[in-house]
C-alpha cells in the first residue's frame, strides 16, 4: 500500500545517468573554476566517458528493462555503447589541443560531447519509439551546436545551420513515421508493434510509417538518397569536430537502425528488405564514384562515410543473426579506421594553419615514414584489402548477404569496393611517390597516439579476430 | 485499428473544412476583388510617412536570449502546473522526477549566468 519509496528499477540506466550528472558537473566545474578547471575539462570527459563504460560492462549479461520496457539493456546495447563510448573518448583526444588553441576555453565542447554520447547510449538502448526520440534529439542538439562551434568561421556557421535544417526535417519525418505507425497498431513498444504486424491486421498505413521512419534513420547514417548534408557538413565544420561526427553517431544511428528494423517491424522483412537493399546499393555507388574527383580530403571522407555505411547496411537487409553480426563488427572496425585517418588529417597543420587538399600529402613518405606507413595501412583497410580489418568488415557482411540469397547485392558491394579502392590509392600514391610538398608541424602526442592504437587494431585484427567477432555474435543474438 | 481512428474522424472533419475556408478566402480576392494598383499603394506602409530603412535590420543578440530564457522558464511553470494538481498521486517518484528536472534547470541557469547572458551591457 504504501507507495513512498516505489521508485522504479533504474539499475540498467547507470550509465546514462553517470555520463549525463558527470555532463553537468563538468559544466559547473568549468564554469566556476577557472581557467585550470577548464582546461582540464577534456581529460575529466574522457574520464567520465570511461565510468560510463565501466558501468556498461559492469552489467554483465543479460537483458534488464527499464521504464516500463522502453529501455532496454542487452548485449547488443553494451557491445554498441562501449563502441560509441570509444568513439566519443577518442574524438576528445583529437580534439585536445586544437581545442585549446583557440585560446577561448572552449570547455563547452567536452560537455556537449558528454550530452551528445548520452543522447546516443539512449538510442541504442531504446525500445519504443519515444525513447528513441528522445535519444536521437538529445544526440542531434549538440551535434548541431558542436557543428557551429568556430562561431566566428563562416564555413563552421553554414554547416552548423545545414546540418540543423536538414536535420529538424529528417525528425519531422521520423516523427510523422512514428505517429503513423502509433496510430495503425495502436502502441509505440517495439514488441507492441511487432505483435500489431504479426496480427496481420497492419494495412498499408504501418508500412508507409516504416517507409518514414527509415527515411529519419537514413539520414541520421547519412545513406543514400539522405546524404545531400554530409560533404557540406564534414567540410565546412572544424576538422576534430568532423572526426567525431564520422565516429561515434554513425554507431549509435546505425545501432538503432537495426533494433528498429529487427524488433519492431520483424514481420514485414519483406517490405523493409527493398528498402535497404536499395539504400545500400545506392550509397555504396555513390560513395565509390562520387569520391573520385574530390580534392578536399574532408570530402571525400564523407564520401568515403557514404560508402561505408552502404556496405553496412548490406548485412542489415540480410535480415539474419549473421547479417547483423557483420554489421556490428563494421562499426567497429569503421570506426577504428575512420578516427586513425582523422588524426592524419588532423596533423596536416603548418606553421600558418591546417589544411585539407589532398596535394597537401604530397611526398608524405619522405617526410614523415612512419605516418605515412599507418595512413596507408588504413587506407588500404578502407579500401577492403586483406588481410588488413576492413577486409573482414566487409567478408562479414557480404558473407551474410550470400548466405540469405542477395547474391546481386552482394556482387554489386564488391564491385563498388574495387571501384572505391581507386581513390584510397590515389592517395597513397600521392604521398609515395609525388614530389614533397612544404613539411607539416610535427605531430602531437594525442593524435599519435590515436593513430597508433587504430593503425595496430587495423594490422593487426587477423591475429586474433576473437573476442571482437565473438562480442558482435552475442549481440547480434540478443535481437533475435 | 478502426476504433481508434474513429475516435479522430472530428479531427479529420475538421482539417478539412479549415482547409476550404483557408483556401476560399485565399483564391476569393483573385477572382472578386478590384484591382488598380499605383507606387503609394504597393509601398511599405510605416504609420502614414515613408519607410525610414530596410526592414531587415540587425537585432542584438541579447534580446535572443531574453526570449529564450522566457522560454525556458515559461515552459517549466506550464510543466510544474499539472505536475502540482496531480502531486498527491503520483508520490515519491513523481516528486523526484521534478526535483531532477528543476536541478537540470538550474545548472543550466547557473551557468548561463555565469556566462554573463544575463548582463544588459
Amino acid at each position: 500500500m504504501d507507495q513512498a519509496f516505489d521508485l522504479p528499477g533504474l539499475y540498467p540506466v547507470l550509465p546514462e545517468i553517470a555520463l549525463v550528472g558527470g555532463a553537468m558537473a563538468l559544466l559547473m566545474l568549468a564554469a566556476f573554476g577557472g581557467a585550470r578547471a577548464a582546461g582540464a575539462s577534456n581529460w575529466l570527459a574522457i574520464v567520465v566517458l570511461g565510468l560510463a563504460a565501466v558501468l556498461v560492462v559492469a552489467t554483465g549479461t543479460g537483458k534488464y528493462e527499464a521504464f516500463a520496457g522502453s529501455f532496454v539493456l542487452d548485449d547488443f546495447a553494451r557491445f554498441m555503447k562501449i563502441v560509441t563510448l570509444v568513439g566519443s573518448a577518442a574524438a576528445i583526444l583529437l580534439a585536445q589541443e586544437s581545442v585549446g588553441d583557440q585560446a577561448r576555453g572552449q570547455y563547452e565542447y567536452s560537455v556537449l560531447i558528454l550530452l551528445s554520447t548520452a543522447g546516443m547510449m539512449v538510442m541504442i538502448s531504446a525500445a519504443d519509439l519515444i525513447a528513441l526520440y528522445l535519444g536521437l534529439e538529445l544526440m542531434s542538439l549538440a551535434l548541431y551546436v558542436i557543428a557551429a562551434s568556430e562561431r566566428d568561421s563562416l564555413r563552421s556557421s553554414e554547416a552548423g545551420l545545414k546540418y540543423f535544417v536538414l536535420g529538424a526535417l529528417s525528425s519531422g519525418m521520423l516523427l510523422y513515421g512514428s505517429s503513423l505507425v502509433y496510430g495503425f497498431s495502436g502502441t509505440v513498444g517495439f514488441a507492441g508493434i511487432a505483435r500489431a504486424l504479426a496480427g496481420g491486421d497492419s494495412g498499408i498505413g504501418l508500412t508507409i510509417g516504416l517507409v518514414f521512419i527509415f527515411a529519419g534513420l537514413c539520414f541520421k547514417v547519412s545513406a543514400v538518397p539522405f546524404h545531400m548534408w554530409t560533404p557540406d557538413v564534414y567540410e565546412g565544420a572544424p576538422t576534430y569536430v568532423t572526426a567525431f561526427f564520422a565516429a561515434a553517431p554513425k554507431v549509435a544511428a546505425m545501432a538503432v537502425f537495426m533494433r528498429t528494423a529487427t524488433n519492431a517491424f520483424a514481420p514485414i522483412v519483406v517490405q523493409w528488405q527493398q528498402i535497404i537493399v536499395f539504400v545500400a546499393i545506392a550509397s555504396m555507388a555513390l560513395g565509390a564514384f562520387a569520391a573520385i574527383g574530390q580534392t578536399n580530403i574532408k570530402r571525400l571522407m564523407a564520401y568515403s562515410s557514404i560508402g561505408h555505411m552502404g556496405f553496412a547496411l548490406v548485412g542489415l537487409s540480410a535480415a539474419t543473426p549473421e547479417g547483423l553480426q557483420g554489421v556490428a563488427i563494421y562499426m567497429a572496425i569503421y570506426m577504428a579506421m575512420t578516427l586513425g585517418a582523422f588524426a592524419c588529417i588532423l596533423a596536416m597543420r603548418r606553421a600558418d594553419g591546417a589544411v585539407e587538399q589532398i596535394a597537401d600529402l604530397a611526398g608524405l613518405a619522405r617526410r614523415s615514414p612512419t605516418v605515412a606507413f599507418f595512413l596507408a595501412m588504413l587506407l588500404f583497410s578502407l579500401a577492403g584489402i586483406p588481410p588488413l580489418a576492413g577486409f573482414f568488415a566487409k567478408f562479414y557482411v557480404f558473407l551474410a548477404a550470400i548466405k540469405a540469397g542477395l547474391y546481386a547485392l552482394a556482387v554489386i558491394g564488391v564491385i563498388t569496393s574495387v571501384i572505391g579502392a581507386y581513390y584510397y590509392l590515389l592517395i597513397i600514391k600521392v604521398m609515395y611517390f609525388d614530389e614533397p610538398a612544404p613539411a607539416f608541424e610535427p605531430m602531437r602526442g594525442e593524435l599519435r597516439m590515436v593513430l597508433g592504437v587504430s593503425g595496430l587494431f587495423v594490422l593487426l585484427f587477423f591475429i586474433y579476430p576473437r573476442p571482437v567477432v565473438e562480442a558482435a555474435a552475442l549481440a547480434a543474438k540478443s535481437l533475435f | 485499428m478502426n476504433d481508434l481512428l474513429q475516435d479522430y474522424l472530428p479531427l479529420a472533419v475538421f482539417l478539412g473544412v479549415a482547409m476550404a475556408i483557408g483556401l476560399a478566402l485565399l483564391v476569393a480576392p483573385f477572382v472578386v476583388a478590384y484591382r488598380r494598383p499605383d507606387p503609394e499603394k504597393l509601398s511599405a506602409y510605416e504609420c502614414g510617412f515613408n519607410a525610414f530603412d530596410d526592414a531587415r535590420m540587425k537585432f542584438d543578440v541579447r534580446f535572443y536570449l531574453v526570449a529564450i530564457l522566457f522560454i525556458i522558464f515559461d515552459l517549466e511553470v506550464s510543466f510544474l502546473f499539472p505536475w502540482a494538481v496531480a502531486f498527491g498521486e503520483l508520490g515519491w517518484f513523481g516528486f523526484w522526477s521534478m526535483m531532477v528536472f528543476l536541478a537540470v534547470l538550474t545548472v543550466g541557469f547557473a551557468y548561463e549566468w555565469k556566462k554573463g547572458a544575463l548582463e544588459w551591457d
